[in-house]
């Protein structure tokens, strides 16, 4: 079994770039790819009654929606390249999920793209790249 | 609930009748007179008190039935509230499921339906007719209380209606149908239309009107008075928003303020308790004191406990039904789990924010007692106590909470009108669910019935229709009269989830995940 290489996908244009250079990366170590989504959730934000009594149907559509939308057309696009691709898609907070989704596959490497903000919001809210790069079980890859 | 009591309600109809142009008060006593002599009865055969006492027969009922529940169950409250905490805590949530509402959330939203005006106003209604004894049979009720929540937040999702469209529709009306037949019993078809009747009333008047009304007090408190419509007309324009033009965003702004304000209003009351460290002792002293000879208050004992009692029954709504309909809209593969989760919220209401806003009044000094007897002194109508300035209600807690911190009166006033607005919107869900009970689904009919609801909006905001509020709050508690009774035959099925839930727990067939 060859080794996996999860790459955390947004559907942006950077995390096209990034993954462009996680298809590199895993061609030249004859590694699989595992392409993550993570749909941003935390279970203690707020709802009204109305939200909670649609949640189900709103999960099925935003998943739904992910699959058919974001992963796969990407799945599609990557055939012919010769890596093996599995995709990954969950809720949560972004780096503690990608994580999870490190430990599950087994994989021995992360590669995420990054925002690309320094200033305020990044320092109140993190980033995603820098948290990865605390709690990864795994070298992570930060790609510019 | 977020009511206050009568007095403060009272207090708030006076406001309101003496701004309101001549023109618009003779039509309002004309409605006032026409409604007033329709359903006084059935106010009065709600509210009335057993012979000879003032303790109506309303709050015995919503307090035995939580004794009831409590036994039956033996102490479920304390025994699973550990395991509620975890719940809550997401311990036994699977990351799988992750993306459907959690506990917390329904918690949560649950609670924002219940914490309000009830938590600041009517506690200090209590505390200034009850005096501080008022307190210990309020935490008394309110732990009692655990138990009634948590029996029918788990029928109100064992029994619920699951759509293909993955949408669901529960509370007592469904398990009043499918429980009892279920069971072989009949007239279950019958209490669940009249629940549905009364908690339709419910939702338009003590869920909508009341709130409307108390809102405007409150906004006219601080920025002087102006009419009423013009709150009215604001608000109903943003419930419109909020539940039929679907605009989230509103919505979800007050369901993440309120929870900060509800965490901030404990957490002032604490600051506030430890500045007045030396002196928690000494309240406490006066609670137990008070609980069981009154200290003076009229009525001695009898009239400390029913206050308490009253304040608790009043505050959380165990018992009333709309916390089965708000929990059963959760995904959960246990029912029980909801049960659990909800068993906390009379701790969290009653328990916790009651009971501080009873502590920040009587250990800032507001209750005057005489220094000699250590008895407090009644005003000249001998019912309530004298308190610093004659505040009363809302304006007892807000003096007190101010003697602290000046500026906490501007923070109590928005949170006022953040708590009414939750509640707006909470039983307009709780409104709809019993409309479409009697009605059937279908998107036509749930807009006529928020269309009735949105003007219902400008009408409490308006008007001072003092006996239509009364009518609604009468409905509220006939909701309890119904949904109590179906309780006590069903249940033994709630007890039946208990033993297979906790057998499976002990097993390990239901695990932590984190």
């Amino acid at each position: 079994m060859p080794k996996k290489i999860v790459v955390g996908y947004d559907d942006s244009d950077s995390s096209k770039a990034t993954l462009d250079f996680a298809i590199e990366l895993a061609k030249s170590q004859s590694a699989a790819i595992v392409i993550a989504h993570v749909l941003e959730w935390s279970p203690y934000s707020f709802l009204t009654p109305n939200e909670i009594e649609e949640r189900h149907k709103r999960r099925n559509e935003e998943l739904h929606r992910a699959e058919t939308a974001v992963l796969a057309p990407v799945v599609k696009g990557l055939e012919g390249s010769g890596v093996e691709v599995s995709t990954a898609l969950k809720y949560g907070g972004i780096a503690d999920t990608l994580c999870d989704i490190v430990k599950a596959e087994g994989a021995v490497q992360i590669v995420v793209g990054r925002t690309g903000s320094s200033g305020l919001s990044s320092r109140i809210f993190g980033s995603v790249a820098g948290t990865l790069a605390q709690i990864s079980p795994v070298p992570v890859t930060i790609v510019p | 609930m977020k009511r206050t009591l009568n007095a403060a309600a009272m207090s708030v109809s006076a406001m309101a009748a003496a701004t309101t142009p001549a023109m618009a008060q003779s039509i309002d006593e004309k409605v006032n007179q026409i409604f007033s002599s329709a359903t006084g009865w059935f106010v009065t055969l709600i509210f009335s008190p057993f012979p000879g006492t003032t303790f109506p027969w309303i709050v015995a009922w919503l307090v035995i039935a939580a004794a009831v529940f409590s036994i039956y169950f033996a102490l479920i409250q304390f025994r699973a509230f550990p395991h509620s905490i975890a719940l809550v805590k997401g311990d036994y949530s699977d990351p799988d499921d992750a993306g459907e509402v959690s506990h917390f959330q329904a918690l949560a939203t649950a609670l924002s339906g219940t914490v309000g005006l009830g938590n600041i106003a009517g506690v200090a209604v209590a505390v200034g007719i009850g005096g501080p004894g008022a307190t210990f049979w309020m935490i008394l009720a309110g732990l009692l209380g655990m138990a009634t929540k948590f029996t029918e937040c788990t029928l109100g999702v064992k029994y619920r209606n699951e759509y293909e469209d993955g949408t669901v529709s529960g509370g007592p009306m469904y398990y009043m149908t499918k429980g009892f037949s279920e069971r072989g019993l009949p007239a279950g078809k019958f209490m669940a239309v009249l629940f549905s009747i009364f908690c339709i009333l419910g939702s338009l008047g003590g869920g909508n009107m009341f709130q409307a009304n108390q809102a405007h007090a409150q906004i006219a408190n601080v920025v002087g008075d102006y009419p009423g419509w013009i709150t009215g007309i604001i608000f109903a324009g943003i419930v419109f928003a909020v539940i039929i033009g679907g605009l989230k965003s509103i919505a979800s702004v007050t369901e993440k303020v309120v929870p900060f304000m509800g965490v901030l209003y404990v957490l002032t009351a604490l600051v506030i308790l430890l500045m007045n460290a030396n002196m928690i002792g000494w309240a406490f002293g006066q609670i137990f004191a008070g609980a069981f000879t009154g200290l003076g208050v009229a009525g001695g004992m009898v009239g400390a406990l029913i206050q308490g009692f009253k304040r608790a029954a009043f505050s959380n709504e165990a018992g009333v039904g709309s916390a089965a309909i708000a929990h059963s809209a959760v995904r959960t593969k246990e029912p029980i789990t909801e049960g659990f989760v909800s068993l906390l919220e009379p701790f969290i209401d009653t328990v916790v924010i009651c009971t501080m806003t009873a502590l920040v009044i009587i250990i800032t000094g507001q209750l005057i007692s005489d220094p000699a007897t250590g008895m407090y002194l009644l005003d000249e109508g001998g019912t309530t106590i004298q308190t610093i300035d004659g505040n009363k209600g809302v304006a007892l807690t807000s003096a007190a909470f101010s003697a602290s911190f000046g500026w906490f009166k501007y923070v109590l006033a928005i949170a006022v009108v953040l708590f009414a607005f939750s509640t707006m919107i909470s039983w307009s869900y709780y409104g709809l669910k019993a409309w479409t009970f009697l009605f059937g689904e279908g998107h036509t009919k749930e807009v006529v019935f928020k269309v009735i609801f949105c003007i219902f909006v400008v009408i409490g905001a308006s008007a001072n229709l003092g006996p239509v509020i009364d009518f609604s709050d009468a409905a509220i508690f006939a909701m309890a009269v119904v949904n109590i009774v179906a309780l006590y035959f069903l249940m033994p099925i709630v007890k039946r989830e208990l033993h297979s839930y906790q057998s499976r727990l002990k097993s390990g067939e239901i695990r932590k995940f984190h």
